[in-house]
């Protein structure tokens, strides 16, 4: 085991900065990364053996024990759960006869949840031993766990793969595209290789430039103007670098898992466009974990235009070098921060940097980096062939082009539909044909929750921003319950908890949250909730701690009256329940639950 | 190269260099922000949040803002000393401070600040975290239930070959700060001595070694914490 761990570190360089790979690596290899492989690490790298467990410790993916043979992570993310997830781990825990959380004795099936993988288009959904395991029942667990008895591959279980490249043999996943609607940009003709020959003639000044007429902004969810922030990278001198952000954990969203899919040319076209316009020459291609089953296609869409000489020495002839590395995340919702995954790449924990410096000024390495969403090189491309002028004209005055949506839940048709900026949420629903909705989760938790009183406003960076999950709440949904609890429980999980109010507050509202679905918050908790929000939103370091009560503010805002159905009207009342406590402990001791005990 | 540069802190005019930390040009003006994670000299970690100020309408960590021209910032106002003083009450619900049982009595930042900030009752329910009690090295203790994550001995306490002796663990609400007790044994007194001192709470301790400053002598028993900041102006 040692031998193989320090032969993974040597393939590595024995580079502490390439900390993730080695533990991706490891983890791979054993199932695990046990206290043994820390200290080979350690020793190997010249760390000490804490340094090895914070990174490893950080990511939702590594662990102590090996896991299963078989590695069941359910998806328990809002609109999973939705769909009938709770059916599906139930009988994965009777069928194997442990809680989520174990293995089985024999080794072979161990069971965990995750927070959204991507597929809020066809939940519920699972990963096992990374393959993805699309729209679940009760019967597909019973036929899976069959075949995991029968010890089949579990590449072997997944039956007739999904359209476009799901079907290419490095991918071969049951995934759908879902591709409902395809506008002019993202999703509309893309002819490989156009605009990288214009951006190859061009002065870099020219390409940015073009960027910059275009109005694009940044289609993480952010909305910085992408010409600005290439602009401001290009005036540093030295070594630059281009990082594609392809870790999209908001849940509910999947828009970038489809442009992976179909389109990573056209993604690493948009990053090479970008590297010539500021003068780069190495970007990475940060992929989150959950996507992994795209990574082998990836690799070979590389060495693919390596070998069109459109990556690597010498683009095209015009002496412009420039290459790509894919960089995979191990499970973290905040690595999706920019700066976060800066730190990640770097094999670190995926903490957010103070800034400034800002990434322009000071990203990877410490040195000036362009970051952007994969949507955003994707339009980058388009802007260069058709020009700025062209893209600024789609969408509105303040939002230009157009925008990706992952439109999933309660609705007949969930997918990915581009539409232009400046649609309605109306007129959305309309596109989706959405029936008796009571509420729209407008992008994901970090996001608004809205009622139908506001449908009449735009999808726009102005009024309502987006930044590509919006997940329709049919009316028979429990909102406090179903959605705002289980966002909560996200957030108290994900944060990286290095800044002490969100490490803190998440967990505090969360517990308040769960007071007021157990029935127990008195018209006080809601003052003070939506008081300790305002804490939390102001003093927080990253995006994640200023966005992550609005789960709480907005429905607070918006749905007053489930609140208020809700609590009583006491001055004080505890959380905690007499009768609920009572039955726990009989269950423990295996007696008949008692009588409900009475005040 | 330095450029110096003019701003206010509650409408008191500042003149300082371009891009010095607010948190240290506030300090040397007598006006004190109160910091947990901040040391002087050491990368910010920009992570207790107690130096929040708001600066032209925006709040921001004054430890990780460099000043410039014209900055408006507020920070003795009712609005932040109570955003301060919800923090302080925070961090004495999220972890287990009992401080008439603990060493660092008197000598403690976060008890300063409680008494600075008037708390009385925190307003946040306890979450009664169970933490653990890291006492197999032989130099110091690491009470985990007293820790607030300030990272300064995760920053600052590195041994001859650079490595780390803390480190975080964990991540959200499992966040705990690890020992690495393979290094700890052969810690140097000097080690010991610098962790206990820059721990701003009662998290790490010397072993061997109690009460060296008696209780009625430590740095907060008669000024209030900050004071050696405001009094600079008198």
């Amino acid at each position: 085991m040692e031998d193989k761990i320090i032969s993974i570190i040597g393939s590595y360089d024995k580079d502490p900065e390439r900390l993730m790979d080695i533990l991706l690596s490891i983890q791979h290899e054993f199932g695990c990364v046990s206290e043994i492989a820390v200290s080979v690490i350690a020793r190997e790298l010249g760390l000490s053996e804490v340094d090895v467990v914070q990174t490893r410790s950080f990511y939702h993916f590594f662990t102590v024990e090996p896991v299963g043979k078989y590695a069941v992570y359910f998806n328990n993310s809002v609109v999973s759960m939705m769909m009938g997830m709770q059916d599906v781990m139930n009988e994965f825990e009777q069928l194997t006869g442990i809680r989520i959380g174990e293995k089985t004795n024999d080794g072979l099936v161990s069971l965990h949840t995750t927070a959204c993988i991507g597929m809020s288009d066809q939940e519920p959904a699972a990963l096992i031993n990374n393959v993805v395991f699309t729209r679940l029942n009760p019967d597909k667990a019973k036929k899976i766990f069959e075949d995991m008895k029968a010890g089949i591959p579990v590449e072997d279980m997944i039956g007739d793969t999904g359209d476009g490249n799901n079907a290419h043999p490095l991918v071969r996943a049951m995934v759908s595209n879902n591709i409902q609607k395809a506008g002019p940009v993202t999703l509309g003709d893309y002819y490989e290789g156009i605009s990288l020959k214009k951006a190859l003639q061009m002065n870099p000044k020219n390409i940015i430039d073009e960027v910059k007429a275009s109005n694009l902004r940044g289609r993480g969810g952010a909305g910085f103007p992408t010409g600005l922030k290439m602009l401001f990278c290009s005036l540093n001198e030295g070594d630059k670098y281009v990082i594609c952000n392809a870790d999209e954990g908001e849940p509910g969203t999947f828009k970038d898992r489809v442009l992976l899919t179909e389109r990573l040319p056209m993604i690493f076209e948009g990053m090479t466009i970008s590297a010539k316009g500021i003068g780069a020459k190495e970007g990475i291609l940060y992929l989150r974990y959950e996507y992994k089953y795209l990574r082998a296609y990836a690799e070979s869409v590389l060495e693919e235009l390596r070998s069109k000489n459109m990556l690597g020495k010498n683009i095209l002839g015009t002496g412009f070098d420039f290459d790509i590395r894919i960089q995979s995340g191990a499970g973290a919702y905040v690595c999706g921060e920019e700066s976060a995954l800066i730190e990640s790449s770097e094999g670190k924990r995926g903490e957010p940097r103070n800034r400034p410096p800002f990434p322009v000024q000071s990203g990877y390495k410490h040195k000036p980096t362009v970051i952007n969403n994969v949507e955003t090189f994707c339009s980058i491309v388009k802007i260069i062939e058709v020009g700025g002028l062209w893209y600024s004209k789609l969408g509105t005055a303040d939002s230009a082009g157009t925008k990706l949506l992952s439109i999933s839940g309660d609705i007949p048709k969930p997918g990915v539909y581009e539409i232009e900026w400046g649609m309605t949420v109306n007129e959305m629903l309309e596109m989706v044909e959405a029936t008796d909705v009571q509420a729209v989760q407008m992008s994901g938790p970090s996001g608004l929750c809205i009622n139908p009183t506001q449908f009449d406003r735009k999808i726009a960076m102005e009024d309502l921003a987006c930044g590509g999950s919006v997940i329709v709440i049919g009316k028979q949904r429990d909102i406090l319950k179903d959605v705002v609890l289980n966002f909560m429980e996200f957030f108290e999980d994900e944060s990286c908890g290095s800044c002490v109010t969100c490490r803190s507050f998440n967990m505090i509202l969360a517990k308040q949250m769960k007071k007021v679905v157990e029935g127990h918050a008195t018209r006080n908790d809601l003052k003070n909730m939506k008081e300790w929000s305002k804490i939390i939103a102001s003093t927080s370091r990253c995006g994640l701690g200023q966005t992550s009560s609005n789960p709480i503010t907005s429905t607070l805002a918006n749905f007053p009256e489930l609140y208020e159905a809700r609590t009583v009207d006491v001055a004080y009342q505890s959380d905690f329940d007499m009768d609920k406590a009572i039955q726990e402990a009989c269950e423990v001791v295996g007696r008949p639950a008692r009588v409900p005990h009475h005040n | 190269m330095s450029e110096k540069i003019k701003f206010t802190i509650d409408g008191k005019e500042i003149e300082a260099e371009k891009g010095q930390l607010l948190v240290e040009v506030a300090a040397e003006n007598g006006i004190y922000i109160p910091v947990l994670c901040h040391w002087k000299g050491v990368h910010p970690a920009g992570s207790c949040r107690i130096c929040t100020v708001k600066i032209n309408g925006r709040f921001m960590a004054s430890c990780t803002t460099p000043v410039d021209a014209n900055m408006v910032v507020e920070s003795n106002t009712p609005e932040i000393q109570d955003l301060r003083k919800a923090i302080i009450e925070m961090l004495f619900v999220e972890g287990n401070h009992f401080c008439p049982s603990c060493e660092k009595s008197g000598d403690c930042d976060l008890q300063g600040l409680g008494y600075r900030y008037q708390m009385m009752v925190p307003r946040f329910p306890y979450a009664f975290e169970r933490r653990e009690l890291e006492a197999s090295t032989p130099k110091i203790f690491l009470e985990k239930n007293r820790c607030i994550f300030c990272k300064r001995c995760v920053r600052m306490i590195k041994d001859e070959e650079g490595r780390s002796y803390f480190a975080f663990k964990g991540r959200g609400k499992h966040l705990e700060i690890n020992l690495d007790t393979k290094l700890a044994e052969h810690m140097s007194e000097e080690n010991a001595r610098l962790a206990m001192k820059i721990c701003p709470v009662g998290a790490i301790l010397r072993k061997e070694v109690g009460f060296e400053t008696p209780i009625g002598k430590r740095k907060y028993d008669h000024v209030p914490i900050g004071s050696e900041i405001e009094n600079l102006q008198n």
